[in-house]
């Protein structure tokens, strides 16, 4: 161990950079001798925190605000058991300066103990993301019983076609910012050990990004299942592309209704989706094949990364708490004219969308409605508000075409005390 | 503070206030992965960790076998940079059918000493031949340069050389903390602004210049933007754009310096016309200037007897050096002789955009093809002769005449 030691500090190369470094003579007596703590707090003191501090002044996302040179300089040396660090974690938004109008988060996390070291850059994020959730001192309810909800079939004269989706970690790998490609592979060699014991409905089939033919290929791209190399800077400065496409892959059930994207942006993206108004049922599929997958890799020893503080863990901490986007693609023709619509989404706790996704544009009159929210409230309570949500918008669609007048709803409550 | 405990564990030990456990802050640096990134990684085999090349088609791809891999995957430099950053960029870009990558990169000087088992052979590969015990030359004595000042202006729209330095002590693009890369960029104003005469200029920081001198900069053909291309991207260069980036150019325009780009500077000498002497000249001069300055400051560029001058890219070593000109050769361009007579010749062609360009209106940018292995002062030379040569051959075509008889030998 001394011998490493002296290999690293000691002979031609540390003279040199001491020399490099303007080290006077005595300074290089000094770290040239064997004393370790030393000769890290002299590197320390060469670049201290203050001379790493990120230049923010242009950014305007959740970690720019949040991020003062006080927590930098506390937390720039810490690492995660994974090794992880906050420059890792901050690069993305140190990258991607942001725009007045879209307000990013700004940083990943690399592994579930990522929220607890830099606690104290990211609990403020989170409260500025999610409206004054508190994790410090609140816990975040998690509800799968999909049979609460009411009213859950839409008017499919309006409604196209209803989604949920959500992501899911494996507990001890660590997230697709930082893993390794040997914890990528051990990712997926998990999740789809587990979906090959999914049976009925539910029964289904992985494809190997890597592996898949043309054709296997060009049937995911019609069915509007496939995924590609992230393109986003947001997701590329987070190193979440490396080494692509080992380790990614799609699965699906038989009746293409059930579909679950592995290693892309978190360890699983998990989707249930119909043509048509039934959110209920998508919701008790949804709510069904999760159970049956955890049960699943429970039964190998493993499980999701899950808190009572910040529900189920994600890359992103916009998506922290449930995951969860319910949606649906509704016609509004009249409704999405009236200059009281994006009032009335406000107060529903809703956000549209065009139909391709986020940041696309809507086409004809066709949006793309879910939830707005992510953490703090339940999986059931979030799909029954996007329930409740859109059987309303349908009625004031209704009522316009009647020609009769419609009322902005009053807001929801954000969070209970 | 045990001396034996902490001579084991070459780190300082980091207390955090809210945990029991400490946590180590390793001495290397961390970006983008680094050597703590690299100690959680061997908690897996080797077979585990092995990337998947079987697609690929770049120098990395070629010569890194399982084994190698598993002899090199536990080392790092002394600043922290180990075998899987070396090598993401050629992972992430399984390259082309045509065109050879080379698939890694160096995050500082002492890569090419640790890493040197994978290395050398793509030294090796890339550089023609050049072994790990052959010596390159240096010289940038531009009064060795015999004629090149005579290309005929008529064909010869633009002469070029440009080359790269790195600053020893710090890390390079790939792998520097923000405050070593501002570090180097301090350094480099500081030394640049010291330049005199006609060498005498600005700097312009990326993330200050208004608007009218960005117009200006990009009019002059001078300013570089956030590297787009994936090959780039892939290795962490384009990390915290634009910090600390920036161009700095003498008040005639004919000397350009670029910081924190691919390297860390980019030196660009340059002119309208066929002077390829004079460009030379200035070139070497303001080189050797630059060099002293930095050496005043206690800072000398990562240089030695083998791999030359040290940069980012391993194609890069030795000179660095891209002497160029653009001409217009619709003639000789469209010869079936035009690639082998280039080949010959050491030189290879480009568009006008640069390298992955297409050249347009029978205008090619011609310029050497080695790097390592020749001096400054040869390499421009045939690119002199070279050139001459091309024109002559241009102007035979002209006429109708055959060039059979001027073919040269292979240099």
């Amino acid at each position: 161990m001394a011998n490493s030691f002296t290999r690293l500090i000691s002979g031609r190369n540390a003279a040199v950079v001491l020399a490099s470094l303007g080290a006077g003579t005595m300074a290089t007596g000094f770290l040239l001798s064997e004393n370790v703590s030393l000769a890290a707090e002299a590197r320390t003191k060469l670049y201290p925190p203050s001379s790493d501090f990120p230049d923010l002044r242009k950014h305007s996302n959740c970690m720019a605000a949040a991020l003062t040179p006080a927590i930098y300089a506390k937390l720039r040396d810490k690492l995660t058991p994974n090794n992880w660090t906050l420059d890792q974690s901050i690069q993305t938004g140190v990258d991607n300066p942001g725009h007045p109008f879209i307000k990013t988060v700004g940083c990943v996390a690399g592994d579930e103990e990522s929220y607890e070291v830099f606690a104290e850059l990211l609990d403020p994020i989170i409260k500025d993301r999610h409206n004054g959730y508190d994790p410090k001192t609140m816990k975040h309810p998690t509800d799968l019983d999909a049979s609460k909800i009411t009213n859950g079939v839409f008017d499919e004269n309006y409604v196209l076609s209803s989604r949920v989706r959500t992501g899911r970690s494996i507990r001890g790998l660590s997230l697709p910012p930082a893993c390794s490609r040997a914890e990528r592979r051990e990712v997926e060699r998990v999740v789809v050990t587990a979906l090959a014991g999914l049976k009925g409905d539910l029964a289904g089939r992985y494809y190997s990004l890597g592996d898949m033919t043309d054709k296997e290929q060009q049937q995911l791209i019609d069915d509007h299942f496939l995924f590609d190399k992230p393109v986003s800077p947001l997701l590329t400065c987070a190193f979440m592309a490396r080494d692509w496409p080992d380790a990614r892959g799609i699965w699906h059930n038989n009746e293409k209704t059930f579909l679950i994207w592995v290693n892309e942006e978190d360890h699983t993206r998990v989707i249930s989706m119909e043509k048509g108004g039934n959110m209920k049922r998508v919701f008790e599929r949804f709510c069904s094949g999760l159970k049956k997958v955890e049960h699943l890799i429970q039964e190998r020893g493993w499980e999701f990364m899950w808190n009572e503080r910040l529900g189920y863990i994600l890359t992103c901490p916009s998506n922290l708490g449930t995951g969860l986007r319910a949606g649906v693609h509704v016609r509004l023709p009249k409704l999405s004219k009236d200059p009281r619509f994006s009032k009335m989404l406000d107060n529903l706790r809703l956000q549209k969308r065009g139909t391709g996704g986020v940041d696309t544009a809507a086409t004809g009159d066709t949006f793309d409605i879910s939830n707005n929210d992510r953490l703090g409230k339940s999986e059931v309570e979030l799909v029954q508000m996007l329930v409740d949500g859109v059987n309303h918008l349908i009625e004031c669609e209704k009522k316009l075409e009647r020609g009769q007048d419609i009322k902005v709803p009053a807001p929801i409550t954000q969070f209970r005390k | 503070m045990g001396g034996e405990t902490l001579l084991g564990t070459i780190g300082i030990f980091v207390s955090t206030p809210d945990s029991n456990s400490p946590q180590i802050r390793q001495q290397g640096s961390a970006m983008p992965f680094g050597n703590t990134h690299n100690k959680a990684k061997m908690n897996y085999d080797s077979d585990q960790e092995y990337p998947d090349l079987s697609k690929h088609n770049n120098h990395m791809a070629k010569i890194l076998t399982p084994a190698m891999y598993e002899r090199l995957r536990s080392k790092e430099t002394p600043s922290g940079f180990t075998l899987d950053d070396i090598i993401q960029t050629g992972i992430d870009n399984p390259g082309h059918p045509f065109i050879m990558t080379v698939g890694c990169v160096a995050g500082d000087e002492e890569t090419y000493e640790v890493f040197k088992e994978l290395l050398d052979p793509v030294i090796e590969d890339r550089h023609g031949g050049y072994k790990p015990s052959d010596k390159h030359k240096t010289d940038i004595d531009p009064a060795n340069l015999k004629g090149g000042d005579d290309l005929d202006p008529d064909y010869v729209l633009s002469s070029r050389v440009r080359t790269g330095r790195s600053v020893r002590g710090f890390c390079l693009p790939p792998h520097c903390s923000r405050g070593e890369r501002r570090a180097v960029e301090k350094l480099s104003i500081e030394a640049l602004a010291s330049l005199t005469g006609d060498l005498n200029g600005k700097y312009y920081a990326l993330k200050n210049m208004t608007d009218a001198e960005q117009q200006q900069l990009i009019d002059d053909h001078f300013l570089f933007d956030k590297p787009v291309s994936p090959l780039l991207l892939a290795s962490g260069m384009g990390r915290d754009w634009p910090d600390a980036r920036g161009i700095w150019h003498n008040d005639n325009k004919t000397f350009l310096v670029w910081v924190n780009e691919e390297d860390h500077l980019r030196v660009i000498s340059m002119q309208k016309g066929g002077n390829m002497k004079e460009v030379f000249n200035r070139f070497c001069t303001g080189l050797t200037k630059i060099e002293t300055l930095f050496k005043e400051r206690n800072h000398a560029f990562m240089w030695n007897e083998h791999l030359g001058y040290v940069l980012t890219c391993p194609s890069n070593l030795g000179t660095g050096l891209r002497a160029g000109v653009h001409v217009k050769l619709p003639n000789m361009s469209k010869n079936a002789k035009f690639e082998d007579v280039l080949k010959k010749l050491r030189l290879q062609k480009r568009g006008t955009g640069g390298v992955d360009t297409a050249a347009v209106g029978g205008v090619f940018d011609i310029s050497n093809a080695d790097r390592l292995g020749f001096s400054e002062v040869e390499l421009v030379q045939m690119v002199v002769d070279g050139v001459k040569l091309l024109v002559d051959m241009e102007k035979k075509l002209e006429k109708g005449q055959s060039i059979d008889d001027i073919m040269p030998a292979q240099k």
